[in-house]
């Protein structure tokens, strides 16, 4: 063996080492492509929590601009907090719910979600009477409601007391609010989606694309923690409509019911219509067992 | 006895005993202070709930839509806007000639009642409309009122369903949940039911999601029936 040659063991890594390489270029080509969408400015914005007054109107405006740039529609994004004495419940009527849907398609307009998908936060389940059995409700259901035999059970986010999506949140990127509403950060968002698989409800959706809208259908009242428009990649879920809720409006789903089946409000005020169902109808709420805690509440009428 | 104590020691106790009558008397001042302090509390406790009901701030309205169908019935013609044109009752109904007496049948109904569906139980026209004047209700006591208070005509025999309306878990509504922040809209019972025909209509629902993954099992066919 003498020097001038290039001998076997040289051959072996310099190819190794270049397809080494190769490889790490190819892997590592999404984190590039999606760094040079991001901004500076978006890459170091702070959790939504640690957002000064001032900081908070950068982002906002930023996020108005991205927007337009986009998808060419003018919205105002704002930064809606929760009131103090207010504790949002929900309650639905399954004997005069009739499965129309016309709640799931009020919140897919209300909400900015995705037209391809026709995605909503709210799936309706068409169950068997005189069963209860969640696994063998179908959501998918396309022939004329109330059909003979079947009662219709609206799912949306149960804005659980003891919520287990943020329990397992590894990024702190999804919490509770104050009003009881679970919110999530959705430039915190990592989108690893353990909530996800952590809702017993089925409550929360991801964006696998960035959501497809004409800018005339874009709802150009949008909140930071509810309908803005949201990235591709992060998790998504009911807000009970809070850019609505915590300026006193009814949720959007509520005003779309037909039959009046869906009941909301203040659940400190006694006065209230959702106190009035709590304490004369009998209530119940989903996986109670679970011990999530839900504020979602369903009855029928005795 | 006493006299025998020292004396440094009898003006000792002298002074403890007025000290422990004035800080008695003082004691009982602060519970007597303390009682009238419970009691301010207890009535003003007691007076919350008053409080809460009236509040400060007015509370906004909350309207019952008033459907066009109370004082007029719909025709074929159409308007400008693509919108129904309905003809007031009492264009036919201010007209002496026009039928005076109880009709017991919606198929004796003519002219523009023609083809009325009447499917509301064992009801003649007269059970809920003032056989004089027809554009007019009578309530079951005999009291006569005008259509606009149509909803009391209904409360008297769904009286389950008027308690849920006016607590607000039956009938949709619009606007505000807080009442302090804005106002509220409720629809009218027959926004939703049709007097004549009250059970709800059958309906093809939104279309559903479209999932990532389609149904593992294909969902029944529909019904070949369609409602009205």
């Amino acid at each position: 063996m003498t020097d001038s040659k290039i001998d076997r063991r040289t051959v072996l890594k310099v190819a190794g080492a270049t397809l080494g390489a190769a490889a790490f270029a190819r892997a590592v080509s999404p984190v590039v492509a999606w760094a040079s969408e991001l901004s500076g400015e978006a890459f170091l914005q702070k959790h939504y929590k640690e957002l000064a007054p001032d900081e908070m109107r950068t982002v906002l405006a930023r996020l108005e601009a991205e927007t337009k740039e986009k998808y060419g529609a003018e919205v105002k994004i704002r930064d809606v907090r929760p009131t103090d004495g207010v504790q949002f419940g929900y309650a639905l009527n399954l004997s005069t719910c009739i499965g129309c849907r016309r709640c799931a398609e009020a919140c897919h307009v209300e909400n900015n979600h995705d037209r391809r998908t026709h995605n909503s936060y709210i799936r309706v389940l068409e169950m068997q009477q005189g069963s209860f059995d969640l696994e063998h409700g179908t959501t998918t259901y396309d022939h004329v409601v109330p059909a003979p035999g079947k009662f219709y059970m609206p799912v949306q986010c149960q804005q659980c007391d003891n919520p287990p999506c943020v329990h397992v949140c590894p990024v702190e990127a999804t919490w509770k609010e104050k009003d009881g509403i679970v919110v999530v950060d959705y430039d915190w968002c990592i989108g690893c989606r353990y909530c996800e698989a952590a809702c017993p409800y089925h409550a929360r959706r991801f964006n696998w694309d960035a959501p497809e809208i004409p800018a005339e259908e874009i709802n150009p009242v949008q909140a930071y923690l509810s309908n803005r428009i949201r990235p591709q990649g992060v998790m998504e879920k009911c807000t009970f409509c809070l850019h609505r809720t915590r300026e006193g409006l009814l949720p959007a789903c509520l005003e779309a019911c037909p039959t009046g089946a869906r009941v909301f409000g203040n659940l400190l005020d006694p006065n209230s219509e959702i106190r009035w169902v709590l304490e004369n109808k009998r209530v119940f709420v989903l996986k109670e067992e679970l011990g999530t805690r839900p504020r979602f509440f369903y009855f029928f009428d005795v | 006895m006493l006299t025998r104590l020292p004396r440094w020691l009898f003006t000792l106790l002298l002074i403890a005993h007025v000290a422990l009558l004035s800080a008695c008397e003082r004691a009982q001042s602060d519970v007597v202070d303390w009682r009238a302090t419970v009691a301010r509390q207890r009535a003003a406790d007691s007076a919350e709930p008053s409080s809460h009901a009236a509040p400060a701030a007015p509370l906004h309205a909350v309207t019952i839509h008033e459907p066009a169908s109370l004082t007029s019935i719909a025709t074929e013609l159409r308007d400008a806007n693509d919108a129904s044109v309905g003809i007031g009752c009492q264009t036919c109904h201010s007209l002496d000639d026009i039928i005076r007496g109880p009709q017991t049948d919606a198929a004796d109904a003519g002219g523009p009642h023609a083809g009325l569906v009447f499917l509301h139980g064992d009801n003649t026209c007269a059970s809920c409309h003032d056989p004089v004047d027809p554009t007019r209700l009578h309530l079951a006591a005999g009291e006569v009122v005008p259509m606009s208070e149509a909803m009391r005509l209904c409360a008297q025999c769904h009286g389950p369903q008027f308690r849920d309306y006016t607590r607000g878990s039956h009938g949709g509504m619009r606007g505000h949940w807080d009442l302090t922040r804005g106002p509220r809209q409720r629809n009218h019972c027959i926004d939703c039911h049709d007097a004549h025909a009250p059970a709800y209509p059958h309906f093809r629902p939104m279309p559903p999601p479209n999932d990532r993954f389609p149904p593992a099992t294909p969902h029944e066919a529909a019904p070949a029936e369609e409602h009205p």
